[in-house]
């Protein structure tokens, strides 16, 4: 259980620099910064991004990508609050329609991937498309949820301190990221995928399932696209068809923050995990700072994910070495497990 | 999303069949059910009609289409087109009106046509050397690349208008949106002048061979000389010019600059009007395909509109066109299906 410092784990040591760059940079700049209320509110706010860039970095594992996360969760929202508020249905059951659904959802695209060899950013796109469509189908407005049982686990939660509290869905986040670790480091399912994103042909020749492994990822990604959309609603306490438009670029831009890269077969959930708080750490910041707009928001996201993507691409040459071909450069990486 | 040689021995004029098929499927569908839909009639030199009206309210589609075909072809992917749309809209509105997002609402000295075109376009193509640099000298990939703009992008629109939505008056810009040149709407006119430009530039150069070769086979367009390098870049900038374009016609059209909703998802109807029209990734491209495609996204928008059903559900129908076309183009499922067909058949090949 040694952990290597080679190339591969540098850009989530970067990673682990700018989280606490920018945490040090806010706790000198601003009184209260440093308190544990902050901290955890970075769990509460981002807990949605976060399960889904969980799912994501397997996607992007596996050499794949997802742009319909966004449109999943808005129409899971919509569905479970329709099936809660209009159709009076008891919460657990139309929890579990809406986990159905989002799996169901994954597995088709994932189906039209492996089988008829569409890329999957296409695939993907009309999946985007057509949740969206659903949710303006089911509701242009949005509906609120009023009901005991989601009020009795939006107050679920665990009493850290007198003043700070953390609820259900900060929970739900971390106990996502701590599948999504174990998944990764210590299935067969999880070896796959590196496998997969690493060198796909060569995974084919070594016999894995790749198909089967594929299928399953996009699968897994909708169940927590869907699992997303609920922790969303608790969030709001409503369904809204218009939510999380452009929600898909902040998960990627987490994941490749998080130091997965984008070519596939390297990464880590934990560095998702550190780039979905990074990403809130520069909402916060700038909340903190008060006369800067939220367009600097996505400005301040988009220069860093300039840097990380630079880093990677010099990296990923150095890695190669020499070899370095003009096209395509698939890094021929395997995962490490630490 | 690697390139397959294969799509190389299909020729370009059959696989325009698939999508002009279901063109003609949607407006023989209006020529039933939609009443009036074929009718033109001409008004003081102009043309009117929903034919006329389906091809100016798709201009801004079919002008980015244009450059998403050849940035397709070389085996990118730009997805910034609707964040250079909202920063051209921006940077156009506030040369109008400098001081407006100050909260002074008097317009000062009316700003030359030239300058109000004249800047945005020349940001718009300093954004797609950036883009261009990113992925030819950079070698990022190219979804990853742009998506530093999307992101980016949106927000120094939002840094030029800070914020606000610069509504204008200028008579002379507004000509680009709402005029009419030889009996059509400008922004017709425009897709026409940029179509006649990418034919004579792809197909009377051999610059359209350059591009397909890059994208087909980067090694082998490399040993042949090929600046790879300078044709990707040089794609990037006339995408985003194309981009830029488009963002001026939809700002002079509405009248002000929405730098948050400005060519919003326009990107995806681009890559969808790409897809449908029969471009894959690296190699043989068709501007005409893509075309085609522009106007099955916009004719079912209108065709939807007309039936009264709410305009959000377009991209359930949306969905559905785009995954049928690109299934009939997928080989896999050709294959799949010939041979049910076969089975059935008995006989049949």
């Amino acid at each position: 259980m040694k952990i290597r410092l080679n190339q591969k784990n540098i850009p989530i040591l970067a990673t682990i620099a700018v989280f606490c760059l920018i945490y040090a940079l806010g706790a000198v700049l601003y009184p209260g910064f440093l308190s544990l209320r902050v901290f955890v509110n970075l769990f509460i706010d981002n807990a949605f991004v976060g399960v889904i860039a969980v799912g994501m970095t397997f996607v992007i594992i596996s050499g794949e990508i997802d742009l319909s996360v966004g449109s999943v969760v808005a129409f899971v929202g919509v569905l479970l609050a329709t099936l809660v508020h209009d159709h009076g249905m008891h919460p657990i059951p139309a929890i579990a329609i809406c986990l159905a659904f989002g799996a169901g959802f994954g597995c088709a695209m994932g189906c039209l991937i492996h089988f008829f060899k569409l890329p999957s950013f296409l695939v993907t796109l009309v999946g985007m498309f057509l949740a969206r469509g659903l949710a303006f189908l089911l509701s242009l407005n949005s509906i609120p949820i009023k009901d005991p049982f989601f009020e009795t686990l939006v107050d679920f939660g665990v009493q850290m301190t007198r003043k700070v509290w953390v609820p259900s869905t900060a929970l739900m986040f971390v106990a996502v990221v701590f599948l999504g670790v174990f998944i990764s480091h210590f299935t067969k399912f999880g070896r796959n995928a590196y496998a997969i994103g690493g060198n796909q042909q060569s995974a084919i020749l070594m016999g894995l399932p790749v198909g089967k492994t594929k299928i399953l990822i996009f699968t897994l990604n909708g169940t927590l696209c869907a699992l997303a959309g609920i922790v969303y609603s608790l969030y709001t306490m409503s369904g809204y068809p218009l939510a999380c438009v452009g929600l898909e670029l902040d998960v990627i831009a987490a994941v490749v923050i998080g130091g997965t890269l984008l070519s596939g077969g390297v990464g880590y959930v934990e560095g998702t995990l550190i780039g979905v708080l990074i990403l809130g750490l520069i909402q916060t910041f700038i909340t903190f700072q008060g006369t800067l707009s939220s367009w600097w928001t996505k400005i301040a996201v988009g220069v860093l994910l300039f840097v990380f993507i630079l880093l990677q691409r010099y990296l990923s040459s150095a890695y190669v070495g020499s070899e370095a071909r003009p096209g395509k450069k698939k890094p021929e990486a395997r995962p490490e497990t630490a | 999303m690697s390139f397959k040689p294969a799509f190389l021995k299909n020729e370009s004029l059959s696989k325009l069949v698939w999508p002009l098929a279901a063109l003609f499927a949607i407006v023989a569908f209006n020529i039933f059910f939609t009443p009036g839909f074929f009718h033109m009639e001409i008004k003081d030199g102009r043309l009117f009609g929903s034919l006329i009206d389906i091809l100016n309210r798709g201009a801004p589609v079919m002008l980015v289409s244009i450059g998403m075909t050849l940035v397709f072809a070389t085996g990118g992917v730009d997805l910034s087109v609707g964040a250079v749309i909202a920063i051209s809209g921006a940077l156009a509105a506030t040369i109008i009106r400098p001081e407006y997002v100050r909260g002074v609402i008097e317009y000062g000295e009316a700003a030359p046509l030239y300058l109000v075109i004249g800047v945005p376009l020349l940001l718009s193509l300093l954004a797609g050397l950036w883009n261009g640099a990113l992925v030819a000298y950079a070698g990022i990939q190219p979804i990853i690349a742009t998506l530093i703009l999307m992101v980016a992008g949106r927000g120094i629109a939002q840094l030029i208008t800070e914020g606000k939505i610069v509504v204008f008056i200028h008579e002379p810009f507004q000509f680009i949106g709402g005029g009419f040149l030889f009996g059509l709407p400008v922004p017709i006119d425009i897709v026409a002048g940029m179509l006649v430009v990418t034919y004579l530039l792809t197909r009377k150069t051999a610059l359209g061979i350059f591009i397909e070769a890059v994208g087909a086979n980067p090694k082998a367009s490399l040993y042949m000389g090929i600046r790879a390098r300078l044709i990707k870049v040089a794609v990037y900038m006339f995408c985003a010019l194309c981009a830029g374009i488009a963002g001026l016609i939809i700002c002079s059209d509405i009248k002000a600059a929405d730098a948050n909703n400005a060519g919003l998802f326009l990107e995806l109807d681009a890559i969808a009007a790409v897809i449908i029209g029969g471009t894959m990734w690296g190699g043989r491209f068709t501007v005409a395909g893509s075309m085609i495609g522009a106007l099955i996204i916009q004719t079912l928008t209108t065709t939807i509109l007309t039936r009264g059903i709410a305009p959000e559900v377009t991209l359930v129908f949306k969905a559905v066109v785009i995954i049928c076309v690109a299934l009939i183009q997928s080989e896999s499922f050709r294959k799949l299906l010939t041979g049910r067909l076969a089975k059935a058949g008995a006989g049949q090949s």
